[in-house]
């Protein structure tokens, strides 16, 4: 593939963490640490796939939790008192859970910017969203989604020639023109151009660089509804990404 | 001629760029005692109240200021023609940290989220919500950083004590048990009344020490 992207990425293992728990259902006090760390090495793979360049902390975790898995194979001394070797993870879990909450609460206040105002505005108080936060999808929920559209076009696409070689900056611009005329799209209706595998790759790239940036916002109505894609930047702020794709690295 | 001073103080709520403590007041009018200046605070904010005036009279950040009530937000921000750069997710995640662990150095906060969190202090120290409070005595003398006035300002805080309650760990187990889509609504409610105390308030930066 010629592309590379250095996508900063905002979510870390703990984030893929608590993406796995709550999409598989399952208590975190009793995590299936198997299907768990199967899951996890999945879309590890599926992210270096992507080039999205996985850090360092994401392997470790990787690490940690295959030797949980291993201690919790091993027959070991059956003692009593030895701890739960998943505590290792659910301790940290647990205590970023809290901190998202707190994150959450926050943010539900009364903003000055946002839903209050004072007479001399603050530099800040044009700086923070207009909109109340509906859902935000995270990372892991549009990798999902993306793979939800590979498997589905994947037998189709691979019979296609490719026939043009998209780059992601491209693709970004295409993604903002269709989003000045809609406001809103489906994350779907994103790929239903692409007529090939690394051109679903290169537009889901271009996605999540304009999310990253902040250009585009991706989020639900409501838990489990589709995904949808609105627009968050002005007509200004639009213009000024055509003339350089400031948060690509590397695009040709 | 003498004017009363609630109406004095209207005044002086009116003209100013930032939240006026009644020391502020007491400072320019020393004729008037702390007290008096309180009161006349309250009993404002109880006017306004009453009057269902658009703005409001509000306590943050350790000072008195007059700002629009949130039903008006949509209005305001038309007129205002706002950009709509916010604090990402993981921007706010990284603030609530700070608010709630400081003093904090770096590492501290990127072995909460597990993710490098160098941008994100640039973007919040622009912004005025956080600052430097000092260096820890550690090897490579790491800077420490807390939140600033500001940070109350905006999210309408009296002090650092006014930050709602940790939400205790049993708590977000009982979420836990429940179907994921009740889930994001108990998350929506906020913490109930727990007992636990907020977070270490300013001053307690024994660790740290201002250069």
């Amino acid at each position: 593939m010629d592309y590379e992207v250095k996508l900063e990425i905002f979510e870390g293992p703990l984030d893929l963490l608590l993406h796995l728990i709550h999409k598989n259902e399952v208590d975190i006090f009793d995590i299936p640490i198997a299907t768990i760390t199967r899951q996890y090495l999945e879309y590890i793979d599926m992210m270096r796939a992507l080039n999205i360049s996985v850090a360092g902390d994401f392997l470790i975790m990787a690490a940690t939790l295959i030797h949980i898995k291993s201690k919790m194979l091993l027959p070991g001394p059956q003692d009593e008192e030895e701890e739960d070797p998943r505590l290792e993870i659910t301790r940290p879990l647990l205590e970023y859970m809290q901190l998202k909450e707190m994150a959450q609460e926050l943010s539900e206040r009364e903003i000055l910017g946002k839903d209050v105002f004072s007479r001399q505005p603050p530099s800040m108080q044009d700086q923070l969203d207009a909109e109340g936060p509906r859902l935000d999808v995270s990372l892991f929920q549009l990798m999902d989604a993306f793979k939800r559209i590979m498997d589905q076009t994947r037998s189709a696409a691979e019979l296609t020639v490719q026939m043009e070689r998209w780059s992601v900056k491209d693709k970004a611009q295409l993604i903002i023109e269709h989003l000045k005329e809609r406001r809103t799209l489906f994350f779907h209706e994103l790929f239903s151009d692409d007529h090939s595998i690394p051109e679903l790759i290169v537009t889901f790239l271009a996605l999540l660089d304009l999310v990253h940036s902040g250009l585009v916002k991706a989020f639900q109505p409501s838990e489990g509804q589709a995904i949808q894609l609105k627009a968050s930047f002005t007509q200004d702020m639009a213009n000024s990404e055509q003339h350089h794709g400031k948060t690509l690295e590397n695009d040709h | 001629m003498e004017k009363p001073l609630k109406m004095i103080i209207e005044a002086l709520l009116f003209a100013a760029d930032k939240p006026l403590t009644s020391r502020d007041i007491h400072n320019a009018f020393p004729e008037f005692s702390p007290a008096d200046i309180t009161a006349a605070l309250n009993e404002l904010i109880g006017d306004y109240e009453r009057m269902e005036r658009s703005f409001m009279l509000k306590e943050v950040a350790q000072g008195y200021q007059i700002r629009t009530r949130s039903d008006y937000a949509p209005y305001v921000l038309k007129m205002l023609r706002s950009s709509p750069a916010r604090l990402s997710r993981a921007a706010m995640e990284t603030l609530a940290i700070i608010a709630y662990k400081q003093p904090i150095i770096r590492q501290e906060i990127e072995r909460f989220r597990g993710v490098d969190v160098g941008g994100i202090l640039r973007t919040l120290l622009e912004k005025d919500l956080i600052r430097i409070v000092g260096r820890k005595d550690l090897p490579g003398r790491p800077l420490v950083y807390g939140t600033t006035r500001k940070f109350l300002e905006v999210f309408d805080l009296k002090d650092l004590q006014s930050l709602p309650k940790m939400k205790e760990i049993e708590e977000l187990e009982s979420d836990e048990a429940q179907p994921p889509q009740q889930r994001s609504e108990s998350a929506a409610e906020g913490s109930g009344p727990e007992e636990k105390n907020p977070s270490p308030p300013a001053g307690e930066g024994s660790s740290a020490s201002t250069d």
